[in-house]
């Protein structure tokens, strides 16, 4: 008994299998053709654009003319600290922190569940349900949001019918939070965009939690942990970075926003609405590249304290 | 004045136990006893309800039907921490985001162990299992020898009545799981805890344990010393299981001048004899054509079929059979008191 052996012709080699060849000769080169198509929109357009735009806050704006003044200074940066300024700076971090603490509130339970009780077919229907909202329009979103939170809205509606309109009243009667309505207060815009940015902290937070094994938890009671303590020295602490991740999104999107607060909310402006406004009508880039400059800082301090609290070491 | 309670006797107490997965009968009328202080061995392949009745120990699983006592005390329906029991993870379920002095100190926190002591007596732990001053590196900084120390001590710094281990060897490389087995033994016996450990390694359940019991299909087919275990398997199962044997029919077995019942018999008590020499008292000589010979080190095993069909396997040492070709006819010895009787057939 012998195997046949086959024999198959040497084949020529064309220039497609010699740039095989070399390609797989040479790692290096293939990466880098990989790379650089990404690499060039990232740097060039992206991070270029960004520069130039923000390298107008050095510049400042002539106050008869309305022209830019193309100088170096100190002046336009220093508006920021004006009141007026400061105050837009401090109400949007306000804003974002509350927004990113609500979402995180309400995400926890729901990724909990999805990572350590949903069966295969609960867990689809949670994505799905995750998911679905990100397909549809976020005009669309805001405004129904708008008509939910009026006056004569469904909120107000749904109270009324529980015999809580004493108590949505009494809230309303607060200073800050407060306002005429739900969709002309800042209680209405924090809902607003806790309800847009939900899914960027659920789905970060479900899958920090699906990493952390069974048997830690399993181990934890076996110790002797009551379930509330294994919640907050073993599940709390690991699922931390999923949590950190999810804030870097809500905080984010939140400070830079302008679109929710035009619709919802006050008439005080946030960060993205001054710089929009100071870019397009009132026509001074320098002050509007200076704001910009704002998020960015925040981003910055906020993923430095991160940091600092370990949430990146065990991602 | 009360006078205090006898010393149970029994450490752990399984009474008609079962446990079902939907369909799947995991553990299916478990009846165990274990001693205290007792090195007590869980052995049988994957799926056969050893894991299982460990986690309805730890209380991770609560069965569907019997009784279970830990110290006469009756735990079912009692969650994992609060019974006076400890898990050895197979994975070591150290926890990655505390140091290893915190991990061992983590079930005396809970205990609410003021921090002076819970320090002191996790120190003394780690030094218990040879990792003194390791106190302020991480999990991850650590070779699955040092994890599998450290999962010890902080199972064993609460003073568990029983010390459950799922596997604990089973990620180990040979040498070290050589070095571990002698170590876990020396502590279980300076400690005088009960152990019990679960494992598929029919090496390491005979070499460790006072007892072993093998499952099969969510039942225990035996339990015993493993002298007894290995000696006089049960079943034919258990003959296969636990080492590797020979497993005659009925009829094979009365062919040898044994009783007609199915009946193991192990390879290295069969002997390959010259033509000429004398037959002893009490053995029998069995014609046998050599098929297969496979060298294993110390011994070379020897498959070979007889003059009347019976398949065996002989295991001889490796420079006796060394001369053995395969078509060889050879005469095997086969003491009849070799022939262990078995419940059921093969």
């Amino acid at each position: 008994m012998s195997l046949a052996t086959l024999d198959l012709p040497a084949r020529p080699i064309g220039l497609r299998g010699r740039l095989s060849d070399l390609l797989v000769r040479r790692g290096g080169l293939l990466t880098l053709l990989l790379l650089l198509p990404p690499l060039l929109w990232l740097g060039l357009v992206y991070l270029g654009s960004l520069f130039v735009f923000l390298g107008q806050s050095i510049f400042s704006i002539d106050e008869f003319s309305g022209t830019i003044v193309r100088e170096p200074t100190f002046a336009t940066l220093i508006e920021l600290f004006r009141p007026a300024n400061y105050d837009i700076v401090l109400r949007t971090v306000a804003i974002a922190t509350a927004v990113t603490v609500l979402c995180a509130i309400i995400a926890f339970p729901i990724a909990y569940y999805a990572a350590r009780h949903a069966g295969p077919r609960a867990k689809a229907a949670f994505y799905l349900a995750v998911m679905m909202p990100l397909w549809s329009s976020y005009l669309v979103k805001v405004y129904g949001w708008k008509l939910l939170l009026a006056k004569e809205g469904a909120i107000g509606w749904f109270a009324g019918r529980l015999g809580l309109t004493g108590a949505l009243e009494a809230w309303l009667a607060l200073p800050v939070v407060g306002g005429p309505s739900l969709s002309v207060s800042y209680t209405g815009m924090v809902l607003t965009f806790t309800y847009l940015w939900l899914p960027f902290m659920i789905l970060p937070v479900q899958a920090a939690l699906e990493r952390v094994p069974g048997s830690l938890i399993e181990a934890a009671g076996d110790l002797g942990a009551s379930p509330a303590k294994v919640f907050r020295t073993v599940i709390l602490p690991l699922a931390l970075p999923g949590v950190v991740a999810g804030a870097i999104f809500t905080f984010s999107l939140t400070l830079g926003d302008y679109i929710v607060p035009q619709i919802i909310g006050t008439s005080a402006l946030v960060l993205g609405q001054a710089v929009y406004t100071l870019q397009g009508t009132a026509g001074n880039i320098p002050l509007a590249a200076a704001f910009s400059l704002v998020p960015i800082l925040v981003m910055a301090a906020f993923l430095a304290i991160a940091r600092r609290t370990g949430a990146f070491d065990a991602m | 004045m009360h006078a205090s309670p006898p010393p149970s006797a029994t450490a752990v107490r399984f009474a008609g136990v079962a446990r079902h997965f939907g369909r799947v009968r995991a553990v299916d009328g478990v009846d165990l006893s274990i001693a205290p202080g007792e090195f007590f061995a869980m052995l049988g392949p994957s799926g056969s309800g050893k894991t299982t009745c460990l986690r309805l120990i730890a209380g991770f699983e609560q069965p569907d039907a019997g009784h279970i006592e830990i110290f006469g005390e009756t735990v079912e329906g009692l969650p994992p921490y609060r019974r006076a029991v400890n898990t050895v993870f197979q994975d070591y379920a150290l926890f990655p985001h505390l140091s290893v002095g915190d991990n061992v100190a983590y079930g005396l926190k809970v205990r609410g162990v003021g921090r002076a002591e819970r320090e002191k007596l996790a120190r003394e732990a780690l030094a218990m299992v040879k990792l003194a001053g390791m106190e302020t590196r991480r999990p991850a900084q650590l070779s699955g020898g040092q994890r599998q120390r450290v999962a010890l001590a902080r199972a064993l710094v609460v003073r568990p009545k029983v010390l459950l281990l799922d596997e604990p060897l089973g990620a180990l490389d040979l040498k070290l799981r050589e070095e571990m087995q002698a170590e876990l033994k020396s502590l279980q016996r300076a400690l005088g805890l009960t152990f019990v450990f679960v494992t598929h390694d029919q090496s390491e359940a005979l070499s460790m344990a006072d007892r072993v019991a093998v499952f099969n299909e969510g039942r225990i087919a035996q339990v015993g010393a493993p002298e007894e275990v290995y000696e006089r398997p049960a079943t034919a199962f258990v003959a296969h299981f636990v080492g590797s044997a020979n497993v005659l029919s009925r009829e094979q077995a009365a062919a040898l001048g044994g009783r007609a019942v199915a009946s193991s018999l192990r390879p290295e008590r069969i002997a390959i004899g010259d033509f000429g020499a004398p037959i002893g008292e009490g053995i029998a000589p069995v014609e046998a054509r050599v098929i297969d010979i496979s060298y294993q080190g110390a011994v070379r095993r020897v498959s070979a079929l007889s003059d009347f069909g019976m398949s065996v396997t002989v295991s001889v040492p490796a420079d006796a059979g060394g001369r053995l070709s395969p078509g060889d006819v050879v005469r095997l010895l086969i003491p009849r008191a070799a022939l262990q009787p078995m419940e059921g057939e093969g």
